[in-house]
């Protein structure tokens, strides 16, 4: 260190601190860990006692999870001799694949819905928050508040008349449905995040645009919107965490066409009771990509979480 | 309308160059934008609400759409407020609400200012740390019941590899002195980090020079502690526990996974308790007011600790 600073960590503290801190987050980390490793194991290693770190990786979870299967007599396996690696792994067990499982289907329902409801939620949250940045919008801090404060309803709440009024206009189950919903559920934030990105871009901008004879219009979208491309992603990357981890609606108003996968993994069932495996493969591939995210882009993403709930 | 800088060039510019230079009116363009947005907010939240404060008065069963519907005045909120079951419900409530709070304060604040430290690759670590509550809680909640199971679960084998107890001699989720706690750690390993990072916003907005006059005036190291960093963090603290408070008081994903609200209803919260009343009784009704009583609840302590809140943050 170039110079002394009295209020600068001795290198003693900061050799405490962290190793402290790194205790910390490796024993965090043993859940998701766990589940990885899970992915990877026959059933068998998976329940075995004391719980194994070291076994023979297998991919009859990712097998499993992807498949439908069914049990096959002698004769019959012996006829058909298994064409790809997956059949041989489904052979140990006498078994041949049946075809595909729903997990894809499921998956790609939340792909369907976390991205629309996220594009919608964007959509219109810049707009309003532009306005609500910008204008003299009469009562706009009650208008605020009460956009917010319909975030404090437990969701079981919202979902009793939203069950009643889908099912009346033919809404449940349907794609739809559930990114209207989420985009409700999630544009008070967005509102809320965006408002306070624009808030900081100086108006000189635009009344500087204005004076050159762009319209209003024109002003918001060739001046302040790249201006606040970083806030508007990363209040993006928020909308769709949320619609991605999503539940309590998922479970109460999906069934079946648009399900979507958190519902969906609890209930993958193997031979004799729950397919550990083929959950924690189904969990890898669902939590995977927000772990990446969430490292990529830790700078935007810590931001926006502090940032959101202090200016509340 | 306010007297903006374009109005202003607007009137001093020759008529067809205006009309350009205005295109559509403030006023206009402003409804137009925000328009959308409340009338989505009207039809999927407000609209909702009034049929839920509706549906209340009633005894409405959605599962047999086509009975008449009575009227029943204020019966289901009476039978809500004198009903035991359901204050054991909200004792079940408070037990998670108040220990949850207090490990993650606990803690979160600890790890912000063990992270203050600054040493080296804070940044990486920090990150690490956030990781659970990126995820889905459903999802997650699902796997920990397989790292609870007696014997083969993994942690059940590190409790009992670092206190000499046998694995498979307790049981997380299935016993009933224990339940409330499985839930309350999950919910703590998910969620501290939130906290953390809002008391490291709350650290690092505390300015040098401050620390630097304490040394100056010999004020020990103790003393700086207690009388600069905590009173200048308490405001973000605060607010993370409302943040929390909220979250934690609608809690239902990820206990419901873990425990399912059993066993018995030692884990049964409202949110829970409420999904089976009109999901699985078809009370709807009487879950209406519920769930209006809920609201009114978390609104009105919501509202008593932000005026606490905000008289902390005068000081």
């Amino acid at each position: 260190m170039s110079s002394y600073s009295i209020t600068e960590p001795s290198d003693r503290q900061k050799w405490i601190a962290g190793t402290l801190v790194v205790v910390y987050a490796l024993i965090t980390m043993m859940p998701l860990v766990w589940i990885f490793l899970t992915g990877f194991k026959s059933p068998a290693d998976a329940i075995s006692y004391p719980p194994k770190v070291l076994f023979d990786p297998t991919l009859e979870g990712y097998v499993n999870l992807f498949t439908t299967r069914t049990r096959q007599t002698q004769e019959f396996l012996a006829a058909n001799p298994p064409q790809t690696w997956a059949d041989e792994i489904v052979r140990q067990y006498d078994m041949v694949i049946a075809g595909p499982s729903k997990f894809g289907e499921r998956f790609l329902n939340s792909v369907i819905i976390g991205f629309g409801s996220t594009f919608l939620s964007i959509f219109l949250g810049t707009l309003a928050a532009y306005a609500f940045s910008r204008f003299k919008i009469p009562l706009a801090d009650d208008l605020l508040f009460f956009i917010l404060s319909t975030r404090m309803m437990p969701p079981i709440a919202v979902a009793i008349p939203i069950f009643l009024m889908y099912r009346n206009l033919g809404l449940s189950d349907t794609h739809l449905g559930m990114i209207l919903l989420y985009t409700a559920v999630n544009i008070s934030l967005a509102v809320w995040l965006l408002k306070g990105f624009i808030d900081e871009i100086p108006r000189e901008y635009e009344e500087a645009a204005l004076i050159d004879g762009y319209t209003r219009f024109q002003a918001f979208v060739k001046v302040v919107l790249p201006q606040a491309a970083t806030g508007i992603a990363s209040t993006a990357i928020f909308c769709l965490i949320f619609a991605w981890n999503e539940y309590a609606f998922a479970v109460l108003l999906t069934s079946g066409t648009a399900q979507t996968a958190p519902p969906f993994i609890p209930t993958i069932i193997g031979v004799g009771g729950l397919d550990w495996p083929a959950i924690a493969a189904a969990a890898t591939i669902f939590l995977l990509p927000v772990m990446i995210f969430t490292i990529l882009l830790r700078k935007h993403l810590l931001r926006g979480i502090t940032f959101g709930a202090v200016r509340k | 309308m306010s007297d903006t800088f374009a109005d202003r060039a607007a009137r001093a510019t020759p008529k067809p160059a205006a009309r350009r230079i205005r295109g559509l009116s403030d006023r206009a363009i402003a409804w137009i934008f925000v328009a959308p947005t409340i009338f989505l907010l009207l039809a999927i939240n407000i609209f909702p609400l009034i049929w839920t404060i509706n549906l209340s008065f009633t005894n409405f069963k959605a599962n047999r759409a086509n009975r008449a519907v009575e009227y029943i005045g204020l019966r289901n909120y009476e039978r809500i407020l004198t009903d035991s079951d359901i204050w054991l419900t909200m004792q079940a409530t408070a037990h998670f609400l108040f220990w949850t709070i207090f490990f993650q304060v606990l803690i979160g604040f600890t790890l912000a200012w063990l992270i203050n430290r600054k040493f080296k690759g804070n940044d990486l670590w920090t990150t690490i740390i956030v990781l659970p509550m990126m995820l889905s809680p459903a999802v997650v909640g699902n796997f920990w019941t397989f790292l609870y199971q007696p014997q083969i679960g993994l942690f059940n084998y590190v409790v009992a590899f670092f206190t000499g107890a046998d694995p498979s001699s307790f049981q997380m989720i299935g016993d009933v002195a224990l339940a409330p706690w499985s839930i309350v750690i999950v919910d703590t390993w998910m969620w501290t980090p939130f906290v953390m990072l809002i008391c490291l916003a709350g650290l690092r907005s505390i300015p040098d020079y401050i620390y630097e006059a304490a040394e100056i005036d010999r004020a020990s190291k103790m003393r700086q502690f207690f009388t600069i960093t905590i009173p200048m963090v308490l405001p973000f603290l605060m607010l993370a526990v409302l943040f929390r408070g909220i979250e934690n008081f609608k809690m239902f994903d990820l206990v419901v996974q873990l425990t399912g609200g059993g066993p018995g209803s030692t884990t049964e919260l409202t949110s829970i308790n409420l999904k089976r009343e009109a999901f699985e009784k078809w009370r709807t009704g009487y879950a209406s007011a519920y769930a209006i009583i809920l609201f009114v609840t978390v609104f009105g302590l919501a509202s008593i600790y932000v005026k606490a809140l905000n008289k902390v943050k005068e000081r």
